[in-house]
């Protein structure tokens, strides 16, 4: 479209009601973000581990105040999500799971797992 | 760079005219109709209608062509066969793209939302300027392409196998209801080819008849014309035809491969 076209642009992200597999897509991408930025908190973690006790105390502090911990079961969903939905792009990549039906259940099979993995990898965490 | 929000002058304003229900009519439903006149030089609106639908057919075309008739003469929409074969009648109702002839009324909770199909340049009204859109069906080469001549007393034969393969990918009536869904379509409308070219061009690969399959793969071998495709399924989830572009279009990634193989 022509940058000084005098014709308007019909509304289009403003007003479309977008559905279940499309906000699943790009809830992956937006997980993928969030991860990229996730990694650098982890170096972060590794790097004061190989500076000093002080500064490995510090980070440890932040990361298991309530807001530390807020922060990293997020990650942990944001993690899963983007792993498992990443499997699901590897089915359709072979060509399996198109049909309406199987992208909406699997996408709902990579939330619940998502959650439930999650919460598995936190029980087990706290119990080691 | 994707654009995510309306240039100024395509955003909606909220002044629309209001029409309302005849007296003594107790089946009314509210047609909230985007409005957009090119002689007014005003930023679209949307206007809305009170319709009697005891005195209205079923189907969301039956109240449009109502309103025209009746109520409104100014509002320009497409329509032909009413009937889901022509594509014409293609908008967003509901948040959602479809063909007006072919929803139900009766499906649609609440104010009935009627805007154009999404992310296209607006002629008047609900009527789009699909030029690109048009102009990428006829860059996939859309027509059978043979080394050898026909034979002279006889189509050319296909195997029921063969013939098989084409279903799911020749009924695809050009409604544009796919294409104008996609968010990867709305951000690179002229770069990548959409679903609805990409269903025609599977069409075409797949056909037994047709020689040109490498070529035609050679043509898609690019960063956005097939690739933009992110398996975002809004193609899938509105084609009134019950087609699914998205899977055609993972197939024609997998004959990229599988050719270098």
């Amino acid at each position: 479209m022509a940058q000084n076209d005098p014709r308007p642009l019909s509304p289009h992200l403003q007003h479309y009601k977008l559905p279940i597999t499309a906000l699943l897509s790009i809830s992956h991408r937006i997980t993928g973000v969030i991860n990229s930025a996730g990694i650098v908190l982890l170096v972060l973690l590794v790097a004061s581990a190989a500076g000093s006790p002080d500064a490995y105390g510090f980070m440890g502090g932040i990361a298991n105040s309530w807001f530390g911990s807020f922060i990293l079961f997020g990650l942990t969903l944001t993690l899963y999500y983007h792993l498992c939905n990443g499997i699901r792009h590897l089915f359709w990549d072979v060509g399996y799971g198109f049909s309406l039906e199987s992208a909406t259940r699997s996408g709902y099979l990579c939330l619940g797992a998502a959650a439930g993995l999650s919460v598995i990898t936190w029980i087990v965490a706290a119990a080691s | 760079m994707a654009e995510f929000t309306l240039p100024a002058n395509s955003i909606v304003k909220t002044n629309g005219q209001v029409f309302t229900a005849p007296e003594g009519a107790t089946n009314v439903r509210t047609f909230k109709i985007y409005r957009y006149d090119p002689d007014s030089g005003e930023n679209p609106r949307v206007d809305s209608y009170d319709i009697d639908l005891d005195d209205c057919g079923p189907m969301v075309l039956d109240a449009m062509l109502k309103i025209k008739n009746e109520i409104d003469s100014t509002l320009a929409f497409r329509r032909s066969c009413r009937e889901g074969i022509c594509g014409s009648c293609a908008m967003n109702i509901d948040g959602g793209n479809g063909l007006a002839c072919t929803t139900s009324i009766a499906d649609i909770e609440g104010d009935v939302v009627i805007y154009p199909l999404p992310h296209q340049p607006i002629i008047k009204d609900l009527v789009s300027d699909l030029t690109n859109f048009y102009a990428q069906y006829a860059s996939i080469e859309p027509w059978l392409k043979s080394d050898t001549p026909a034979p002279p007393d006889r189509e050319r034969l296909q195997s029921p196998e063969d013939r098989e393969k084409l279903d799911g990918a020749y009924e695809c009536i050009m409604c544009a209801c796919c294409s104008t869904s996609c968010p990867s379509y709305w951000w690179n409308p002229e770069r990548y080819l959409g679903p609805a070219a990409l269903l025609a061009s599977y069409r075409w690969l797949v056909d037994s008849r047709d020689d040109a399959t490498g070529e035609r793969l050679d043509e898609l071998e690019d960063p956005y014309k097939l690739y933009r495709c992110h398996t975002i399924m809004n193609c899938a989830q509105v084609c009134p035809k019950g087609l699914n572009p998205a899977k055609a279009i993972a197939e024609t990634k997998r004959m990229m491969v599988q050719r270098r193989l």
